[in-house]
């Protein structure tokens, strides 16, 4: 048996449906014989009557139906679209969602899923990564699976937690990532991964930028290179105790996010291990991301905007000779 | 005040045509055969991304460009190419943007429908749906304060993007600011796979019209002559200084959402319903019933479209893409602003 990371998602919102009657899940598309823009729900409206329901195009009324359902009982899944048409529920998830268990002591337990990152041809508004939007403002846990059993245990876990989950679920890794078999248990939200050990350089990244990463690892490999990759798997919480062991043993940090450059979990990560791990740092850290622009269309510019194989290697190679 | 000029499709005896009905059939007939170009170029892999069509609003489409005068600020969205040709854009526009050459006005940076050229008032969408009705009614009040006088603002929304808040907020600021705006909605029974039970549960959505302060006209969108006499009308309301104009006009969608969907969705009684009638079909049943014009300029008529679209075709498949080399990556227009990142 094969299993992709979009089929992993679909499962683990079955098995939840299955075994949780507070979940619904509520969003465009996702009823019906259609099960959704990727069918992330396909069959799940059939198998759960009434409870994979389409809604108007409102995601700020989406998420607002959701987040009152949450604090009557419910564990509602919102899918989004794409994440970038998230923009238009900022106000309910982080305004409403984010601040109610700290003003009123009462959790909200949403999930948020957003389809994310770039693939081929989808412009500015089908592409964006929205991750450290969501993980700079309190209230809110940011998860970024990299792998289909993350993917898999990851949504499941982020149902099961008291408070409002945003899912980032990366689109190119849908159909390009299969694994033999879902686990039946998870690494809990809040570790990293070491996802290939090595002692040279320690490159952080999550999402589909941890397989870029894993190439290049392969590819300095052949130069006489250990490189260690970590997947962070959560952007929030962030796990820097596993980043700063790494970096305890490489004394070298590059860190690859697939999002804009100004600010945003890359930046995060190297003020974290500027300011607690100084002494370990053989050379300045790095980080890779995307071009300052908005994401474009064609495909010689966009992949020319995201950080790839060939520029984290480059940046890599710099590292390693300093 | 609420008025509502319902149109039923004449079967039977056909009345005089609208006067340009010719001239919008001659639109209409060389969107649809742009767009089934497009969309064997896509079938071909010739195409990245999406490729979205209008199949059925040809007639509601080119009715708002029609209308439209050189000042006038048009918002097209995404099934409005023949609105968009009647206004004036070029084909090589659309056909840079679909096959990514670099001259195109969005450079590759942006693609298939999402584009315009903003200096000859050809508002360039963003895919987020609504969005674009209060950039129209801002657009419209800047004409206001510079004094400029006789303009019109037209914005599309389908039935769907009309569900959203940023289009609700766009209706009421539209009607406070009182500009003269006409909003035409068309209801192709369809956001992607919903029907319309699940995006709304008013009677009828032109009955909105009223609540928010804008005269309010329902429209069978197959119908070309009603199109005219309808959307033209509203135009001309608005031109007059009479309160904002909606217009909603029925359809049903004959594609896909994007031709990436086979629509298998949609439902063998809805296809029966007399607004799935193909709007094309029937302006050329009526040009055939009341002998309009002989089948020869028809046929004439055909291979213009099918030439120019050819040309337009082959101009961009020639042309250079971008390259992430050469380009310029800057967002912004005050250069010495640029952050130094990277
Ligand atoms: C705010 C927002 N949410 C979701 C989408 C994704 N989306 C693109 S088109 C579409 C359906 C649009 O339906 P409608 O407005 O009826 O237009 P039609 O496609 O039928 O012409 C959806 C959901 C979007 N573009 N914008
Ligand atoms: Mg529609």
């Amino acid at each position: 048996m094969s299993i992709t990371y979009l089929e992993a998602i679909r499962e683990a919102q079955a098995k939840l449906l299955r075994d949780d009657e507070r979940v619904f899940i509520y969003g465009q598309d996702v009823g019906g014989t259609f099960g959704g823009a990727f069918k992330a729900t396909k069959g799940l409206a059939k198998e759960f009557p009434g409870r994979v329901l389409n809604t108007p195009i409102s995601e700020d009324a989406m998420v607002g139906a959701a987040i009152g359902a949450a604090i009557e009982g419910m564990r509602p899944i919102v899918e989004m679209q794409f994440a970038d048409f998230s923009s238009i529920a900022l106000n309910q998830i982080l305004n409403n969602a984010g601040t109610h268990y700290w003003r009123t002591n009462v959790p909200v337990p949403i999930t948020v899923r957003l389809p994310s990152g770039g693939t081929k041809g989808s412009g500015p508004f089908h592409s964006q990564s929205m991750e450290s939007i969501y993980a700079h403002y309190p209230g809110l846990i940011v998860m970024t699976p990299a792998t289909v059993e993350d993917a898999y245990t990851m949504l499941i876990e982020a149902v099961a937690i008291d408070d409002p989950v945003v899912y980032c679920e990366h689109k190119y890794l849908y159909y390009h990532l299969k694994a033999d078999k879902l686990p039946t248990q998870g690494v809990p939200t809040g570790t990293a991964r070491i996802a290939r050990e090595g002692r040279d350089l320690t490159i952080v990244s999550y999402s589909a930028m941890v397989h870029e990463a894993l190439a290049v690892a392969e590819q300095l490999a052949g130069e006489g290179f250990e490189i260690e990759v970590i997947d962070l798997r959560s952007v929030k919480p962030l796990d820097t105790n596993t980043v700063l062991a790494s970096v305890a043993r490489t004394g070298r940090l590059l860190c690859v996010g697939e999002s804009f450059p100004w600010g945003g979990v890359t930046a995060e990560v190297i003020a974290r291990a500027a300011a607690e791990g100084f002494h370990l740092l053989d050379a300045a850290p790095q980080r890779l991301n995307a071009k300052d622009t908005p994401i474009p269309y064609h495909p010689n510019l966009w992949s020319a905007h995201r950080p790839n194989a060939k520029e984290i290697a480059r940046k890599a190679r710099a590292l390693l000779r300093e | 005040m609420l008025q509502t000029a319902q149109r039923q499709s004449k079967t039977k005896k056909p009345s005089p045509p609208h006067e340009r009905f010719l001239e919008a059939y001659r639109w209409m007939l060389l969107t649809r055969t742009l767009e089934e170009k497009l969309v064997s170029l896509y079938r071909g892999g010739l195409i990245t991304g999406g490729v979205y069509i209008g199949k059925g609003q040809e007639a509601v489409s080119a009715a708002c460009g029609l209308f439209l005068q050189k000042g006038d600020i048009f918002a097209p969205l995404i099934r409005d190419q023949a609105g968009r040709s009647a206004f004036g854009e070029p084909l090589l526009d659309v056909t840079r943007t679909y096959l990514g050459s670099r001259q195109g006005p969005m450079r590759g940076r942006d693609g298939n429908i999402h584009r315009g050229r903003p200096q000859q008032n050809q508002l360039a969408m963003v895919s987020h749906l609504g969005a674009m009705i209060s950039v129209t009614v801002g657009a419209l009040m800047a004409k206001r304060f510079k004094g400029e006088k006789d303009f019109i603002g037209l914005a599309c929304i389908g039935e769907g993007g009309m569900q959203t808040g940023a289009f609700h907020e766009g209706m009421n600021i539209a009607a406070v600011e009182q500009v003269p705006l006409v909003i035409v909605a068309t209801n192709n029974h369809y956001a992607y796979s919903t029907q319309n039970d699940r995006e709304f549960a008013c009677h009828d959505l032109v009955d909105r019209a009223i609540g928010y302060g804008f005269e309010g006209y329902s429209l069978d969108g197959t119908d070309l002559s009603a199109c005219l006499e309808i959307i033209g009308g509203a135009v001309k309301r608005a031109r007059a200084g009479r309160p904002p104009q909606l217009v909603v006009a029925s359809v049903l969608r004959l594609s896909g959402h994007g031709e990436h969907d086979d629509a298998s969705y949609v439902t063998e009684e809805i296809k029966r319903e007399p607004f799935a009638r193909d709007c094309l079909k029937v302006a050329e049943q009526t040009i055939a019933d009341l002998n309009l014009v002989d089948a020869k300029t028809l046929t004439e008529w055909r291979k213009e479209a099918v030439a120019k679209v050819d040309e337009a075709i082959a101009t961009a498949q020639k042309e250079a893409p971008p390259e992430g080399d050469k380009e310029d990556w800057c967002a912004i227009s005050v250069r010495d602003l640029v952050d130094s990142l990277q």
